[in-house]
């Protein structure tokens, strides 16, 4: 297998070099903990608050607003329990969506099965889109916290996150409240989507280093100064006692840059990718019956296609396309014990057989023209010879 | 898919390589368009909403009751294609199974001839001895020897759990070891501890099938 097509970005990126140039020296000579007094722990330090500044200018915010974590998991998890547990004398009620990456929708469950919370959870159109109003509509006055991504993990639809932002700030100064604050899990966004919380209007965003060609193992969180989170780890001073252990210096001076990168290229590389992402897509629907594109045409990531190919199950395919030397992913979680599909394509309002053949494609900084016509070269046969096995004809209704 | 690897995490890819063979090189399945006449047995298992379905199409040597055909169609993951693939061989394989050896063929035969499947991917492999056996029942249908029809109902072990014994056999194909375990997924027993002794006997009674 001589060729090898990675369109799996969005699980995740490679380091970039000029990214891995910045924080060798970190792995190396300059591996002090920031918490010591010595010249090398002052290095570091000094280090941290400058990459800490960097991303502050970028996000248009104070850089004691900005919390490092160990990755998105932990930044949505801390938003959305540590708001909730420190704020619920407030209210008790969230919202959110149906189609949130799981560390959103668990911790949700968690504080709803576990610790008395409500919570709703809206339903996208059938594009995977949240509407302004389906938000005002579910606002109350217990409601403390509402967090909607900004653009998702599997169909890359990107939501009206500045707008919603909005109808929450009118909805607090209104009802002259604290609360609603607003959050948003930016993890995919980061490479292409303007990300100035000024205009955003939100109070708690969640960013994650290794989907824009940084490390993994380093997050962070942007929190509103004056809003109060509790902890979800204790035994230390760090990050304002709020994620207290050693930082992950190299992680943040790596991350830094990478966000910087992301954000300077952003405009270029969406005017790169979107004819790449728009050829794949339409020729896969061209090419190959009974395909479905999953999410809005347009108010996409540029990067993600997401195609039901129905008929065959998702799992198979990706195998398919891995001796092929081209790597995706599926949307449908056929390794998990649960035997779920994607909960996004089934927030669709799709049926459980489309979701069970959903493939993502994410294209990324490697991504060449010659790349997308292979997979197109690729797929058809493979998709004929899946199909030929398989005993399931979906109906035509679900894919016209 | 961190997890699907091979049992001992030595192969690079995910299945083993007489897995992959079948998986790439599928034996014995039905093309389109072909004359289905001839088959005397057909069987059905799994809906695409589960997230597999397996037909087969079987041919049965009226004298012998051997299996001489044995085709299929299936929506499902590499196992599942692979595990049909092997199964089509096992059944058809110097001159045919009988209909009674066949009924006995386990999951753990063919998974063994597949050289080991991924532990999570184990119920994907159930599928085929179970359409296997409704196209067994299928045959004797259709001969009218209806006394050789084996039934597959489920039995509820728990009437106020509302359990049965195909609750906990899943249970225990998706891993549940212990009468804990299988508690966590089905609450059997929670609220009548009385049906406990037959929930653990049930417990060891599908470990042995599937696992030895």
């Amino acid at each position: 297998m001589d060729r090898k097509v990675y369109l799996d970005h969005a699980a995740t990126t490679p380091i970039d070099p000029r990214v891995r140039e910045v924080m060798l020296p970190y792995l190396t000579e300059k591996f002090g903990n920031p918490s010591s007094f010595h010249t090398l722990g002052k290095q570091a330090k000094d280090d941290m608050s400058e990459s800490r500044s960097q991303i502050a200018e970028i996000l248009n915010v104070r850089s004691d607003e900005i919390l490092f974590t160990s990755g998105g998991t932990e930044s949505d998890n801390l938003a959305i329990l540590g708001f909730a547990r420190a704020n619920q004398s407030n209210g008790k009620h969230l919202i959110t969506t149906a189609i949130e990456h799981h560390a959103v929708l668990e911790a949700m469950i968690q504080l709803e099965k576990k610790e008395g919370f409500e919570v709703t959870y809206l339903k996208p159109d059938r594009d995977g889109l949240v509407s302004v109003s389906q938000i005002t509509e579910a606002l109350r006055p217990d409601t403390i916290l509402v967090s909607v991504m900004y653009a998702n993990n599997e169909i890359g639809t990107v939501q009206p996150i500045r707008e919603i932002g909005n109808v929450i700030q009118k909805y607090r100064q209104e009802h002259k409240n604290a609360w609603p604050v607003f959050h948003t899990d930016a993890c995919q966004a980061s490479s292409f989507l303007d990300l100035d919380i000024e205009k955003l209007h939100v109070d708690l965003l969640t960013l994650n280093g290794s989907k824009m060609y940084g490390p993994k193992g380093i997050g962070l969180l942007y929190i509103r100064r004056g809003i109060k989170l509790q902890p979800l780890q204790f035994g230390g001073s760090q990050e304002r006692g709020l994620r207290p252990g050693t930082e992950n210096v190299v992680g943040i001076i790596g991350m830094a840059k990478a966000l910087t990168l992301a954000q300077k290229d952003k405009e270029k590389e969406t005017q790169r990718l979107i004819p790449l992402r728009d050829k794949l897509i339409e020729g896969i629907l061209k090419s190959i019956p009974k395909t479905r594109l999953n999410g809005h045409s347009t108010i996409r990531l540029p990067n993600n296609v997401n195609i039901s190919f129905l008929d065959i199950e998702g799992e198979a395919l990706v195998l398919y396309l891995d001796a092929a030397g081209i790597f995706v992913s599926t949307g449908s979680a056929c390794t998990s014990a649960s035997l779920e599909p994607s909960h996004v394509i089934l927030a669709l309002g799709m049926p459980y057989e489309v979701a069970h053949g959903s493939i993502r494609f994410t294209l990324g900084h490697e991504t060449t023209d010659e790349n997308i016509d292979y997979v197109l070269k690729t797929l058809p046969p493979l998709i004929e010879k899946l199909r030929s096995i398989s005993p399931v004809r979906v109906d035509k209704k679900y894919f016209t | 898919m961190a997890d699907v690897i091979s049992k001992d995490n030595k192969q690079s890819w995910f299945y083993s390589d007489i897995v992959k063979d079948h998986f790439f090189h599928p034996r014995n399945f039905i093309e389109d368009g072909e004359d289905e006449g001839r088959f005397n047995a057909i069987g059905k298992v799994g809906s695409p909403a589960c997230g597999d379905e397996l037909r087969v199409w079987m041919r049965v040597d009226p004298q012998t009751e051997r299996i001489l055909e044995f085709r299929w169609r299936t929506f499902g993951c590499g196992s599942a294609i692979a595990s049909t693939s092997m199964a089509s061989v096992v059944v058809t394989e110097n001159g045919g199974m009988t209909l009674d050896e066949a009924r006995k063929l386990k999951p753990q035969d063919i998974i063994d001839r597949l050289g080991g499947l991924p532990q999570r991917k184990i119920h994907c492999s159930v599928l085929c001895d179970k359409a296997l056996r409704d196209a067994i029942n299928d045959y004797y249908r259709r001969t009218q020897q209806f006394d050789k029809i084996i039934a597959e109902a489920s039995r509820v072990i728990d009437s106020v759990a509302k359990v049965t014994d195909h609750d906990i056999e899943t249970a225990v194909l998706e891993g549940a070891q212990t009468l804990e375990q299988v508690q966590q997924k089905t609450k059997v027993g929670i609220g009548n501890p009385s049906c406990l002794p037959a929930v653990e006997e049930l417990i060891r009674f599908y470990k042995e099938k599937y696992f030895g």
